[in-house]
């Protein structure tokens, strides 16, 4: 397969930190020009990469990798710069390149305190950098690094523009992230020598690919599960699965608006991505060991996170424990190592983007105008600027899961996939997570239906009833919300956009032992830990 | 003229002269002549001479560059150029090694020229002695050989211990030298001995020949599977000489007190060139001499690498100076460097490459840390850590230096740090058995509490407000501007093309192969 066009993923990925570098040359009191080339490099990289991908990606051929380029990078270890784009990648890149100049355009005329806009577009371009690279990385180093990257920016996001607590948060969010990665450093390494072919030949190389056609061959049962113990840590916190969750709530709680909403909309993703990308094709075995055990996790991650947003009394910590529920599902999927399963997650994860990245503008912008996100005390958003109420109760409609909205997609295949994990994947325990999930939708319709209405519905509370701040939404909110609200109702409606690019790649992930059936499994010859019957029992 | 024939007696051993190659020992010479150059500029010219000496040791310097680069081209067809039977020897290890020393020398000297000359010091005899402990240090990076090792590590001490007091009038600056040099000289007696205890083992001071004699016995040719008692204990105790040098745990106390006391330039000096030079020391110890003796030095430097990496990391995170802080991220820094070598008996050159690359990057970004420090103390007078805070809000361009650095020393990609830190990953996990992957999870957990003393400096340069809310700016002198620039672009190529460091650091250095 030979595509002319490898240049076009290291273009994608570089231009933002390029029109980083230019803005730090230009003087900090040009805010103007800042943001307009904040937005014209952020824009028009979506405008150019969109069109680019819808119209030379090879749709037909959505399982193999794509726009490939293949360089030295550091010989001594012999990592290389290898970058790709296949089916499954392809919508979060597509999100990634929507996301980041909305965020530009929300953020324009109402940047957080202490203002200097210069130094947070920088930081959001830098972001866009790390996030597109982690996502077309095929070499291992190459994704740690990019991976590694986007916590910079973050960090500085909620220590400088934060909340009241941005020091704890701030601080946290970076300690936890790093001991995850620390871990998973440790685990690529001792894939890099540990991975030897039949013949006991060391592989030695940290190309993705040639990992996933290893699929973990010849390696001891024991290494199989620490190497994947330690990639689980580093996704795992990132994504974050309970009980790593902890610095979710407070990170987002004290992060300024659009850093919420990167981090809700794409850097959750990263690790979630790094199941699906790493963990799974390269070590199949191990994961059916670990799969209980994940799901477990997500279930109480659904279950817990829905509890904990009741107990909320803060909108934007509620929608960020509703993050923890949510992505309890996409791992849900993830966990059950079926085609069905990871299919649903890559759409649970586009959809998780796009309506919590909703939910956190709108959370923005009511703190903007009431100074406040205490819930007891906001009340009657449809009568004081009704239309951004009716973009929360959307937003919120989408995000409990009803069906012709994008977030129905994301939750019900993952539930349905539980019902018929892949081989090996004990079905009974995975039937009883499918029956604990469905209850977390219930929770998760009590929660956000209990949000809406303490918030939108209602009379305005006294203190604000005549607060001549309170207005609808502005012009910047309603361009910054549209593509969004959109894409929640197209993929809600067609499903089969993203269902139909991601199931090739995905299935080619899959070791053919996870999802083979009958006579094909037989002809298979797989190890014993594929075996239906043993896990069954 | 031959005397020898002149002399009465036939059977006095004569004295050859063994053969210099002039070229090989050309950096030295250079060293040498710019140092006594200097002295004689200001014992001609006095005051006269002043503004000129800062820029004289510079050139002297730059100009030392120039054969060590001749030398590295010549290297692929000469080979390694061995001197004196095999006690003083440049090879790529020595070169790239040499390199560094002048070149952080030169940065150094960068931070120095306004500092000393504003400040209430003496000039020329600063950067003679200066130049003369970088020769100690050159010099170092070439001994392979006992009494060698030994002359460069006091050439290279005992101005050291000069500089270390070089702020007239200062309590605490004399006390800063007095401890360095009471511990630095109850360093070189430990050490003494234990060289004098390898001697009287293995006759020999050459080690490529000590590494011999440490495998098998001299007399009889049996190979010394087992520990001799008197060979363990010399051993141990070189390597602990150099453990205080390089201000490894428990041997660190000295650092903390000496590095806050000391001006400025001449901490991030001791900081970086001359632990460096200790490094060299205990890597050419630990891979020609005691290499046959993996079974001692192993279990011994696991035990100085996971030492200094907690105790320095945890007392780091108590400190309220940002040079004490700086002082304890260095012991365990130093813990970080001397974990390959607790592997290095089984993965000799990746440990080595990666020890190479380790300090290479160390240098760069500790550097580049001090020259913050240094400019920022201009302003506020003040080496607290409050005195951080706030610098964005009125020095952009060094708080984002100095975020640089800190992340790159906590290891975070893309910048420098992190190839560094990988690749001593790299060669711990490559090792594979169960003490070096419980190494690898310590190195692992210690990036994790290191990271948090990096970051909470970070986040006091941006998010916290400037002390009294005064805002004027900084006037960075050009010396200290070009310094912070050099240690920046190197700590950022590092990061992300490690492929340029690498290339120079993956040197072969073990005896016999």
């Amino acid at each position: 397969m030979n595509y002319d066009n490898d240049w076009f993923l290291s273009v994608l990925t570089f231009t933002p930190l390029v029109g980083a570098l230019v803005m730090m040359l230009i003087p900090k009191a040009d805010e103007a020009f800042h943001k307009a080339i904040a937005l014209a490099v952020s824009g028009g990289l979506f405008l150019f990469g969109t069109f680019y991908l819808l119209t030379e990606f090879d749709f037909d051929n959505s399982g193999e990798m794509q726009f490939n380029f293949d360089t030295n990078w550091i010989s001594v270890i012999n990592s290389r710069y290898i970058v790709g784009i296949d089916g499954m990648a392809l919508p979060l890149v597509l999100l990634t390149l929507l996301v980041v100049p909305l965020c530009v355009i929300y953020s324009w005329n109402h940047f957080p305190e202490p203002a200097n806009p210069k130094a947070m577009l920088i930081l959001i371009l830098i972001l866009e950098t790390g996030m597109i690279g982690t996502f077309v990385a095929e070499d291992l180093i190459l994704f740690f690094v990019f991976f590694e990257v986007v916590l910079l920016p973050m960090f500085f996001m909620i220590a400088v523009w934060g909340g009241p607590d941005r020091r704890y948060a701030s601080l946290k969010f970076f300690l936890y992230t790093l001991f995850g990665s620390a871990l998973m450093i440790l685990a690529f390494l001792s894939l890099f020598f540990l991975a030897e072919d039949s013949a006991g030949n060391s592989l030695r190389t940290f190309d993705i690919q040639a990992l996933t056609e290893w699929g973990g061959a010849n390696l001891t049962r024991t290494a199989g599960l620490l190497i994947f113990g330690g990639m689980f840590m580093g996704f795992g916190i990132k994504v974050p699965m309970f009980p790593f969750h902890t610095w979710l709530p407070d990170a987002h709680t004290q992060a300024p608006t659009v850093g919420s909403v990167i981090l809700a909309a794409v850097l959750l993703k990263l690790g979630t991505y790094g199941f699906i990308r790493i963990a799974i094709p390269i070590l199949p075995q191990a994961a059916v060991v670990w799969a209980p055990w994940i799901g477990l996790l997500a279930v109480i991650g659904i279950i817990y996170g829905a509890l904990g947003c009741l107990a909320q009394t803060d909108m934007k910590r509620l929608i960020a424990f509703s993050s923890v529920s949510h992505m309890g599902f996409v791992m849900l999927g993830i966990a059950t190592l079926t085609t069905f399963g990871i299919n649903a997650a890559v759409f649970g994860m586009v959809a998780h983007g796009l309506i919590t990245g909703i939910l956190f503008f709108v959370a923005g912008s009511v703190k903007d105008r009431y100074h406040t996100l205490e819930i007891k005390r906001l009340g009657g958003l449809l009568i004081q600027a009704p239309r951004m109420g009716w973009i929360l109760g959307f937003a919120t409609m989408a995000s409990l899961g009803l069906p012709g909205l994008a977030g129905f997609w994301g939750e019900f295949p993952a539930i349905l996939a539980a019902y018929n994990p892949a081989n090996g994947v004990s079905e009974t325990i995975f039937r009883t997570y499918m029956v604990i999930a469905a209850v977390g939708t219930v929770l998760a319709a009590g929660y956000l239906l209990w949000l809406l209405q303490r918030t939108a519905f209602g009379e305005p509370s006294e203190e604000f009833a005549n607060d001549p701040e309170i207005v609808d939404a502005n012009k910047f909110e309603y361009v910054a919300w549209a593509p969004m609200l959109v894409l929640i109702v197209v993929l809600g409606i067609f499903p089969n956009l993203i269902f139909k690019t991601s199931d090739a790649a995905v299935e080619k992930s899959l070791h053919p032992c996870l999802i083979a059936e009958g006579d094909d499994l037989a002809a298979l010859d797989c190890p014993a830990v594929f075996d239906v019957e043993v896990a069954g029992g | 003229m031959d005397f020898s024939a002149a002399l009465p007696v036939a059977d006095v051993v004569a004295f050859n002269r063994p053969a210099i190659d002039w070229h090989a020992a050309s950096p030295e010479l250079i060293l040498l002549g710019f140092g006594a150059l200097l002295t004689l500029v200001d014992v001609i010219f006095l005051d006269r001479a002043k503004q000129y000496t800062a820029a004289l040791a510079g050139i002297g310097l730059l100009v030392t560059m120039v054969p060590i680069l001749t030398l590295a081209n010549d290297m692929s067809e000469t080979g390694p150029r061995v001197m004196f039977d095999g006690a003083y020897v440049i090879d790529e290890f020595s070169l790239i090694m040499k390199a560094i020393f002048i070149l952080s020398g030169y940065v150094v000297i960068l931070l120095s020229t306004n500092y000393i000359a504003e400040g209430d010091y003496w000039e020329s005899e600063y950067y003679g002695l200066m130049l003369s402990a970088i020769l100690g240090m050159v010099v170092m990076a070439s001994s392979r050989d006992l009494i060698s090792i030994f002359v460069a590590f006091e050439l290279l001490s005992i101005p050291s211990y000069m500089l270390a007091t070089w702020k007239k009038r200062s309590l605490e600056s004399n006390e800063a030298g007095l401890k360095y040099y009471l511990m630095g000289v109850f360093a070189s007696a430990i050490m003494l001995y234990g060289m004098s205890l390898l001697f009287g083992a293995s006759g020999e001071t050459i080690l490529t020949k000590v590494n011999a004699s440490l495998s098998s016995d001299p007399l009889t040719g049996e190979s010394l599977s087992s520990s001799t008692p008197v060979l363990t204990l010399a051993v141990i105790f070189v390597i602990v000489g150099f453990a205080f040098k390089v201000s490894a745990a428990p041997f660190h106390n000295w650092a903390p007190d000496t590095y806050s006391g000391a001006p400025i330039p001449v901490t991030a000096f001791l900081a970086v060139a001359s632990k460096i030079a200790g490094f060299v020391a205990l890597v050419q110890l630990v891979f020609v001499g005691f290499y046959a003796r993996a079974d001692v030095f192993q279990p011994l430097m696991w035990i100085l690498a996971a030492a200094s990496m907690i105790i320095g990391n945890l007392i780091a995170l108590r400190q309220t100076d940002i040079v004490r802080l700086m002082a304890y991220s260095g012991v365990a820094q130093a813990g970080f460097i001397l974990a390959p070598l607790a592997v290095a008996g089984d993965v000799g050159d990746q440990a080595l490459a990666s020890i190479v690359s380790y300090l290479a990057i160390y240098a760069a970004m500790n550097l580049g840390a001090f020259a913050v420090i240094l400019a920022a103390a201009r302003k506020t007078g003040s080496t607290s850590i409050e005195s951080m805070n706030g610098l964005f809000s009125y020095a952009p361009g060094l708080a984002v230096a100095m975020t640089i650095f800190m992340f790159a020393l906590a290891g975070i990609p893309p910048l420098g740090g992190w190839f560094a830190k990988f690749q001593i990953f790299f060669a711990v996990v490559e090792q594979g058995g169960t003490w070096a992957i419980i190494l690898g999870v310590l190195l692992a957990v210690n990036s994790v509490i290191a990271l948090y003393y990096y970051a909470s400096v970070a986040r006091r340069i941006w998010a916290d407000q400037a002390p009294d809310g005064d805002l004027t700016p900084i006037r960075i002198p050009p010396s200290l501007g070009a310094a912070l620039v050099l240690t920046v672009v190197a700590t950022l190529v590092f990061g992300f093309l490690p492929g340029a460091v690498s290339q120079f650091t993956d040197v072969g250095l073990i005896a016999g192969g």
